[in-house]
């Protein structure tokens, strides 16, 4: 009951918070010392004239002050349209139903798998803080944490699509082909793997972190005197007050999941909205710009508060206050 | 950790490892690092009439890299006819149906270059057609353009021509075309998605329909994984930096530098006491090492630039207008004007230094490898360059006292445009970036003036030559490269086109394939 309740208060002030990030996200946007032209034109940039220049500007209006700017996209949200993107001249609904399946699919599964094997290795670490699987767990997910995700990437692609060419190097079908399930799910193990090996690290270090600080309590300590060990002891006294708190952090490390995602993309020419995302910010593409970060900012408050229900709904010592 | 997640990708893959090469043999797929869509020839797309959807009014037709291309009448049916001062007047082909199955005549031509000038539209290239005064219909088969030079008027009439009803009047980027083109050309827009686009050829093109019947471009834009596309046998083609492109070189790939009127050089500041000076610009010219330059930071891939005028300009080439590197006479040049090397190495004079900042674009890593070979090349000088990526709006706001890495060439196949708002003194409403220095030197701008007034002809070419031999003398820029265009591709058993001499735009447009319509087998 309680959670049902936590979600409506959560739900009733995300309105007012999602317009007010607009509106933030707008204005931020019109501080940027970027000139919109300059990433508008790239390398023709240098070729046009004060002319050219100003009637960009006025067809573009890319002088309108953000305030109007804001309200504009506010009317057109208002009738369910989106706007316009002029990086990718096409409607933003367009852009968003073309590429938004090929990101969810993509940094969802990495997600997922970067989580469960994190957690995991995390909990076998944890527990054995010290020996040997711990060490190496942590050797690894350090070096990993320091390698650049489009290292990874290239490497990949070198080892098992150039070098043993069992997979394809990039794109999300082979080309020529119509979308198809099958070709998809292939050309998007590459990418997948790297984007989960990018973020198995820190979720992994997050994880051994807590699991080693739960082992020390007196609670575990005091369940190891009365012959708990293994399975029981991480499932029953370990896990509960380690892992639940780390996945609950998820939700909050989606800009980190978008960083690694645009490299991944990149690389693996892969047609999603993460490389999008960070070419409207440079060209100050408002519509397309402002529909992304309202959309990664309802993700982050809806994951929140599904989480904080969760652990509401599960641990009933927990209090939250909306 | 990663381990396991290749574990588990090895079983998934186990079975379907089939090689993707199972495609018919009369498509061809190309890698291309550019984002795909934008087919708006008002817009720039197709500028210089290379383009397999659309036609221009001429086109350029070439057997090598190594000359200028001729220009041949493509939607026009022949050479422009004289029809008074500056005017032409040219008959329209008959019987052209556009991809949507409407038939050409004059007014899509005349709607087209009406857009391209019509400043609600904004288009990126309104000043690559700025000679053109008037496009007026002569009855719906021909066309008559009123420019106002007496030169060639083809180079400005390259242009891809859209139907009249698809021309639009709000901003050139927003049209429906960019993304659902409609054109005259060998090849119409089958689908396009963020990662591919696929172009497939029309049995009623009214020239000779091409035998590659489908063309796929596919989104590559990290230079290493189009290298690695075309390894893995994905891609049949692809351009690569001139530093990548030896990595592809196998059996069955080949690769290929072609000639391009691109240049990179030095523009220099006017507020600078040293660059002010006409000898020290003078001595920077000659105490560059331009054939190292281009051995290697360019790994070949290119040819030393003194002026904008390239060789492939044929008589309007002055061969002795070239800078020939000798770092002893550019040390004498420096002492006899005056600048002496002070107590660190660095020259000065009167209180001035020999210094300043080299700005370039730093998305480009080849401007910055040149900026930094140029501020090497500049140290035995005494001459202190302290190169600096930034963005192109800084750099709009440092013209007065720092030098910027250029590059040129958009439009090379008239010489009037490859040089004159670079070389004259600075032209009103040119690109910022034409002669930012606004430097000159005797008599040159009235050279310039009636070179490109005149007639294409010797002595259109003798006034050229006098150009560059007047800019030698007392150069405004420190020119160094020409770029040559680096592609790899795979050898797939077709008699390919000739390369043609490419502009400052590249990518799998160009290079092998800016003709793919002719390939036969």
């Amino acid at each position: 009951m309680d959670a049902v309740r936590l979600l409506g208060i959560r739900a009733a002030v995300a309105i007012p918070l999602t317009v007010a990030i607009s509106a933030a996200m707008f204005w931020v946007a019109s501080l940027s010392p970027f000139d919109p032209l300059a990433a508008y034109l790239g390398s023709n940039y240098q070729f046009a004239t004060e002319s050219q220049r100003a009637a960009m500007r006025a067809a573009y209006e890319t002088d309108m002050p953000w305030w109007r700017a804001w309200w504009q996209w506010m009317g057109g949200l208002a009738h369910g349209d989106l706007g316009w993107s002029s990086t990718q001249s096409q409607p933003v609904a367009t852009v968003l139903t073309e590429r938004m399946p090929f990101t969810l699919l993509l940094s969802g599964a990495a997600l997922l798998t970067a989580a469960a094997v994190a957690v995991v290795a995390g909990c076998i670490a944890g527990m054995r803080s010290g020996g040997v699987i711990d060490r190496v767990c942590t050797g690894v997910a350090v070096v990993f944490a320091a390698v650049p995700p489009f290292v990874v990437s290239l490497a990949l692609v070198l080892v098992v699509a150039v070098g043993l060419r069992w997979l394809p190097a990039s794109g999300a079908v082979a080309p020529g082909a119509d979308y198809t399930v099958a070709g998809v799910l292939r050309h998007a193990i590459l990418p997948w793997v790297a984007l989960t090996v990018s973020q198995i690290p820190w979720l992994l270090l997050t994880t051994r972190t807590a699991v080693v600080a739960s082992t020390q309590s007196d609670a575990v300590r005091g369940a190891r005197a009365r012959g708990v060990h293994g399975w029981a002891l991480l499932r029953g006294h370990v896990a509960p007050v380690s892992v639940l708190p780390t996945l609950a952090l998820l939700g909050t490390r989606l800009p980190e999941l978008i960083a690694g995602a645009a490299i991944v993309e990149t690389v693996f020419g892969w047609p999603g909205m993460a490389a999008v995302l960070v070419e409207s910010a440079a060209a100050l593409d408002f519509p397309l710009l402002a529909a992304l970060t309202v959309g990664a900012a309802l993700a982050v408050l809806a994951g929140s508060a599904l989480s904080d229900a969760a652990a509401v709904a599960i641990d009933p010592r927990v209090r939250i206050a909306a | 950790m990663k381990s396991p997640a290749i574990a588990l990708a090895v079983v998934l893959v186990a079975g379907c490892a089939a090689p993707s090469g199972d495609a018919d043999s009369d498509q061809i797929v190309l890698s291309d690092g550019y984002v795909l869509g934008g087919y708006n020839p008002v817009n720039g797309y197709a500028e210089t009439g290379v383009s397999p959807i659309y036609d221009g009014l001429y086109r350029p037709v070439a057997t090598t890299d190594t000359a200028l291309p001729d220009l041949a009448p493509a939607l026009a049916s022949e050479p422009p006819q004289p029809a008074g001062p500056n005017t032409w007047r040219l008959p329209l082909r008959s019987g052209v149906t556009f991809s949507d199955g409407s038939a050409l005549d004059s007014a899509d031509v005349v709607a087209t270059y009406q857009a391209v000038r019509d400043p609600a539209v904004a288009s990126e290239i309104a000043t690559s057609v700025a000679p053109i005064l008037r496009v007026r219909a002569d009855g719906p088969d021909a066309v008559t353009v009123e420019l106002n030079t007496a030169a060639d008027p083809r180079p400005y009439l390259l242009l891809g021509i859209l139907p009249s009803e698809k021309v639009e009047a709000g901003p050139a980027a927003d049209w429906a075309v960019n993304t659902a083109p409609v054109g005259t050309g060998p090849y119409r827009l089958e689908s396009l998605r963020p990662d591919q686009a696929v172009m497939v050829a029309r049995e009623d093109y009214w020239g000779e329909p091409a035998q590659i019947k489908r063309v796929v471009y596919t989104y590559t834009p990290d230079d290493n994984a189009r290298a690695q596309a075309m390894v893995a046998g994905t891609a049949d083609g692809t351009s690569l930096p001139p530093r990548l492109i030896d990595s592809v070189e196998r059996d069955g790939i080949r690769t290929v530098g072609v000639e391009s009127a691109d240049w990179r050089g030095v523009a220099l500041p006017a507020g600078d006491p040293f660059t002010a000076d006409p000898q020290a610009r003078l001595a920077m010219n000659i105490g560059v090492d331009r054939e190292a330059l281009v051995r290697d930071v360019l790994v070949g891939y290119g040819r030393v630039a003194s002026t904008p005028v390239a060789a492939v300009y044929g008589d309007a080439y002055d061969p002795d207008a070239q800078y020939r590197y000798d770092l002893e006479r550019a040390r004498t040049l420096l002492d006899a004007a005056g600048w002496r090397a002070g107590a660190d190495q660095i020259r000065e004079k009167g209180g001035a230094r020999a210094t300043f900042e080299l700005l370039y674009n730093a998305q480009d890593t080849l401007r910055r490898d040149i900026s930094v070979a140029f501020a090497a090349a500049m140290k035995p000088l005494g001459i202190d360059i302290r190169p600096r990526g930034t963005s192109w709006d800084e750099i709009d706001t440092r013209f007065a006292d720092a030098a910027v890495l250029l590059g040129g060439g958009s439009t090379p196949y008239s010489i009037d445009s490859q040089v004159h708002d670079t070389l004259h003194t600075r032209v009103p409403d040119s690109s910022p970036y034409s002669n930012p220095g606004n430097f000159t030197a005797p008599g040159l701008d009235e050279l310039l003036e009636r070179a490109s007034a005149s007639p294409s002809g010797t002595a259109k070419d003798e006034l050229y030559r006098r150009v560059q031999a007047v800019y030698a003398a007392e150069p405004s820029h420190v020119f160094l490269v020409f770029l040559d265009h680096a592609y790899g591709y795979r050898d797939l058993g077709w008699q390919q086109s000739a390369p043609i001499l490419e502009p400052h735009a590249h990518g799998v447009g160009w290079g092998p394939w800016w003709n793919l319509a002719a390939w036969k087998r």
